[in-house]
């Protein structure tokens, strides 16, 4: 604790050794606030995609739908026998006849508003919600169709496993990438900071020949770098947010793109990250490039 | 304090010198001399552990120089104050500030303040205190090394042809101080090529004179 508040304080003293400006300096912030801009788009997209994936996955868990014959002779007493079956299993919360609206609707997409489903065998649909523990969907399925020949029950596992699948890719890669985006801010500050100190040469020198540790030489580079990757990555930060909120929504995926309870810990991470990783950076480069240059 | 015994260096497979012995005894008073590109200043160099011989053991202050790590070479420079020739600066930083560098580094700032005004009187720097030192005169940049090499109070000072850049009348000033710092009980080793100062200060010190030629270093004494 004390290294960490030492390192925000500083030694003014120290500090000074260094000549305060240069290239590298405003190179380090700006790479470093476009580092996290990215890297909270990034995140944002990728905690939104695990949200919408879950809570889809969720839904599809819950419900099933059953199909009944498109026998038009048949089609109450199927339904009845149907809802009979269902209302006496274990594990199915309710039960629920989709209307002749419901099911226009759901074939609209493909053929239009004016279908005339009374003259078609349309297959009836029954949506099913499951209790907690849910019911056996085999069971279920062997007894419908000893029932009902013909029914099928589709509880949307065949559709919901490879979204779960593709959700998981999508997380995987956003972490990915934050990964890549923390190796190329390591990268950066180290390039950084050994062109700092070759510049510095002459200051280094001077430095040990008055009996200077590389502790202390490495320090006042380390405290100015990891300061500017923590400024940068905090005003990348605020550039994201600010982008993130004037996202045009739509009602779509973009209207869920941002962060959501304990994700907002990230926002406040990612300078905190950025500073570890140039604190770690700098002081690496530093020590090794002191051990080459005097 | 300092002993540098059967010590070779040389560069590129030249020896510079081979099985060169050198002990600078608490409070003594010597010079180097000899002609240039004798190696003098690797002399010193290895005096101070900014080199490592590449035979033979060098021993800083009772330890073997080849066994201290770098932060064990950083503790042994705080007690040799050294001028160099071109004295070296940190550009940016005002006179004081480069003159209080060793007290900085060590994290004794608190007596900087203190010892940097009476320094600077004794060295006659007391208006130039603010300047940086690519505005001082050749003069006031070798007092400005010489009071930074003795902030610190050290054991030994070592001076690299600390007049080579000064008139007659300031390289007086300067031997003086550091016949001065010597009467301190102050270890010193002032390499020069210059005969005439050796001469000059053969009354005010007893000091030894050593010449480096040919790759030996001999006492020298009458032909002085």
């Amino acid at each position: 604790m004390k290294g960490l508040l030492d390192l925000i304080v500083g030694d003014p003293q120290a500090d000074r050794v260094v000549p305060p400006t240069g290239v590298t300096a405003r190179l380090t912030i700006f790479v470093s606030a476009v580092m996290a801009f990215l890297a909270i788009i990034a995140l944002a997209l990728s905690l939104s995609t695990g949200r919408v994936a879950d809570r889809w996955a969720e839904e599809l868990a819950q419900a099933a739908t059953l199909r009944l014959p498109a026998d038009p002779e048949q089609a109450d007493a199927q339904l009845a026998k149907a809802l009979e079956i269902l209302e006496t299993t274990p594990g199915v919360a309710s039960t629920r006849a989709l209307t002749n609206e419901e099911q226009q609707a759901l074939l609209e997409p493909w053929f239009g508003t004016d279908l005339p489903l009374d003259t078609l065998p349309i297959p009836q649909l029954v949506e099913i919600i499951a209790d907690e523990p849910a019911y056996d969907p085999e069971g279920l399925q062997a007894r419908l169709t000893a029932e009902i020949p013909g029914v099928v029950l589709d509880d949307h596992a065949t559709w919901r496993d490879p979204l779960l699948a593709a959700a998981g890719r999508v997380r995987l890669i956003g972490w990915a990438v934050i990964l890549l985006i923390g190796a190329s801010v390591a990268a950066m500050i180290t390039l950084a900071a050994h062109a700092s100190l070759a510049a510095n040469a002459q200051v280094v020198r001077v430095l040990r020949l008055v009996g200077a540790r590389d502790v202390y030489i490495a320090r006042a580079f380390v405290r100015r770098y990891t300061l500017r990757a923590g400024l940068g990555a905090i005003a990348g930060v605020v550039l994201a947010l600010i982008v993130l909120q004037i996202l045009p929504d739509g009602g779509g995926f973009f209207a869920e793109v941002g962060f959501d309870g304990a994700g907002w810990i990230w926002p406040l991470m990612i300078p905190l990250l950025a500073a570890i990783v140039a604190f770690f950076a700098t002081r690496a480069a530093a020590i090794a490039r002191l051990r080459e240059q005097t | 304090m300092i002993e540098l015994d059967n010590v070779s260096y040389g560069h590129n497979g030249t020896a510079l010198f081979s099985q060169l012995s050198l002990t600078l005894a608490p409070g003594s008073f010597q010079f180097l001399t000899g002609p240039s590109g004798a190696g003098k200043t690797t002399l010193l160099r290895l005096c101070y552990a900014d080199l490592r011989a590449q035979k033979g053991k060098t021993r800083l202050f009772g330890q073997d120089a080849s066994t201290l790590d770098r932060d064990g070479v950083a503790m042994s420079r705080r007690r040799i104050g050294v001028v160099h020739q071109d004295c070296q600066f940190i550009d940016h930083l005002s006179v004081a500030e480069n003159i209080a560098l060793p007290l900085t580094v060590a994290g004794r700032v608190s007596e900087a303040a203190g010892n940097l005004k009476e320094l600077l009187s004794w060295v006659g720097l007391g208006p130039q205190s603010g300047r940086l030192p690519p505005e001082l005169s050749g003069g006031e940049r070798q007092r400005a090394a010489l009071a930074r090499a003795v902030i610190m109070s050290p054991d030994v000072i070592i001076a690299d042809e600390p007049t080579g850049n000064v008139d007659w009348e300031m390289s007086q000033r300067l031997l003086s101080l550091l016949v001065e710092l010597n009467r301190m009980g102050k270890t010193v080793l002032i390499a020069t090529h210059d005969l005439n100062i050796i001469r000059s200060l053969k009354s005010d010190v007893d000091a030894r004179v050593l010449r480096l030629k040919d790759g030996q270093l001999t006492t020298a004494g009458s032909v002085l």
